[in-house]
């Protein structure tokens, strides 16, 4: 065997592996993360979060402008304080409203912001005060059976 | 005849004594293994300042892996795409296909599947060679002329092994997506855009193909380890050269599983 021509093999190979790497990077996977340095902090509290895990997606409109940093348990208020990693290109109102939604019927949780009208913006660390809590589908069930039986039941 | 007549012959202390015996020399092996993995660190020096060798064992090792480990890729994503898209109809979600197809291969078929190819088209062949070297006494002639085996022989092919080991296993991890692709989508009619932005949005750079190609690092170390341990160790006869490839295989891809496992629960238990 020559020793040019291993060489080229050798080398057609790393090619080869470093141009799957660099396809399984770009083409099947994405960063989740934003990175520290190009985002802001606000928290939101919530009486309840149903599932949402800490890296779930934040959306407005429809786009995902953050990712959940932190979920805790404020034992104070008895309320879950979720920190909120927004991406620094997207500034929202001070009034904007936070909710945690369910994509598709059994899908993932994640954070839905309505942009509210005022002039302020939300810098880091403040806080979103409009929330609105998961959906629980057991509360929602027991309510409509609820009302069910209230509806039939002889007045 | 009385139970207590012949201790010293009976079968239950042969038994026992062949017990500790063997036990003593997993023990030894496994204390000589270490030293033998610490000694090749120590000597990788000769095999980036000679890299020509090194390039050479890549070729042995890599480059003549390539195709069974591309078309094993192949097929492997060709049935995730087949038996994926049959239990996923049943729940109306076809559209995860891409998801299923690239997560199940980028987090363990991939460094998994390949690193089993590896230990038993590259592995044998290492340990194979090392032992006969040894037999012939191709190692010893080499430290009559005061050069180092394991600086010339045994951590070149170590660290070729190395890195030949995530290539593989990323080269392996393209070609099935590629392979779940033409099956889903050419062939049964997934929804192509569905395929690749539901992949792309479920698979995340840091925590599936970082984690993968650290579990593939970790394998290449272990099984390159394991081979050129066996061989380095093997009985300089035929028998022990032929056993020595044997377990070389059995021992590493064991080692490969239970690893796997390991840092799988190390990985992917903390998150969510």
């Amino acid at each position: 065997m020559n020793k040019t021509v291993l060489d080229l093999w050798v080398g057609l190979f790393v090619i080869a592996g470093v141009a799957a790497l660099l396809f399984l990077a770009l083409k099947v996977g994405s960063t989740s993360v934003v990175s520290v340095a190009n985002s802001y902090e606000v928290v939101a509290r919530f009486d309840n979060i149903g599932g949402l895990k800490p890296r779930a997606p934040i959306k407005s409109a429809g786009v995902v402008v953050g990712r959940v940093a932190d979920i805790r348990f404020d034992n104070e208020t008895f309320e879950a304080a979720v920190t909120l990693r927004l991406d620094n290109r997207y500034a929202f109102p001070k009034d904007t409203a936070a909710a945690i939604m369910t994509s598709g019927l059994l899908g993932e949780q994640y954070i839905g912001l309505e942009a509210g009208g005022d002039s302020q913006m939300l810098k880091d660390q403040d806080r979103i005060f409009i929330t609105q809590s998961a959906v629980v589908l057991e509360n929602l069930i027991g309510r409509f059976m609820y009302g069910q039986a209230q509806e039939g039941a002889p007045q | 005849m009385p139970m207590t007549c012949d201790w010293k012959n009976s079968v239950l202390k042969r038994s026992i004594e062949n017990l500790g015996n063997r036990t003593l020399q997993g023990v030894w092996r496994i204390g000589f293994a270490a030293r033998f993995f610490v000694a090749v660190l120590l000597h990788s020096g000769t095999a980036f300042r000679r890299f020509g060798l090194t390039i050479r064992e890549m070729y042995f090792t890599g480059v003549l892996s390539l195709i069974i480990i591309l078309v094993s890729g192949l097929f492997v994503g060709m049935v995730l795409g087949l038996q994926g898209y049959e239990t996923l109809q049943t729940y109306g979600a076809e559209e995860a296909l891409g998801i299923l197809v690239a997560l199940s291969l980028v987090r363990e078929l991939g460094p998994v599947v390949a690193a089993l190819l590896f230990a038993s088209r590259a592995g044998s062949a290492i340990t194979a060679e090392i032992g006969l070297m040894k037999a012939t006494e191709q190692l010893s002639a080499m430290e009559m002329m005061a050069v180092d085996p394991i600086a010339r022989v045994v951590a070149p092919r170590f660290w070729a092994g190395v890195i030949s080991m995530p290539l593989l296993a990323a080269l392996f991890s393209a070609m099935g997506i590629f392979g779940g692709y033409l099956v889903g989508v050419q062939l049964i009619g997934v929804d192509e855009g569905a395929f690749w932005s539901q992949m792309k949005s479920a698979v995340d750079l840091e925590r599936d193909i970082l984690n993968g190609v650290i579990k593939s690092v970790v394998f290449g170390v272990a099984i390159t380890t394991i081979a050129l341990f066996e061989g380095y160790d093997a009985p300089p006869t035929a028998e022990g050269v032929s056993g020595a490839t044997t377990r070389t295989v059995v021992a590493s891809s064991l080692a490969v599983l239970a690893l796997d496992f390991v840092l799988t629960a190390f990985m992917f238990r903390g998150l969510n």
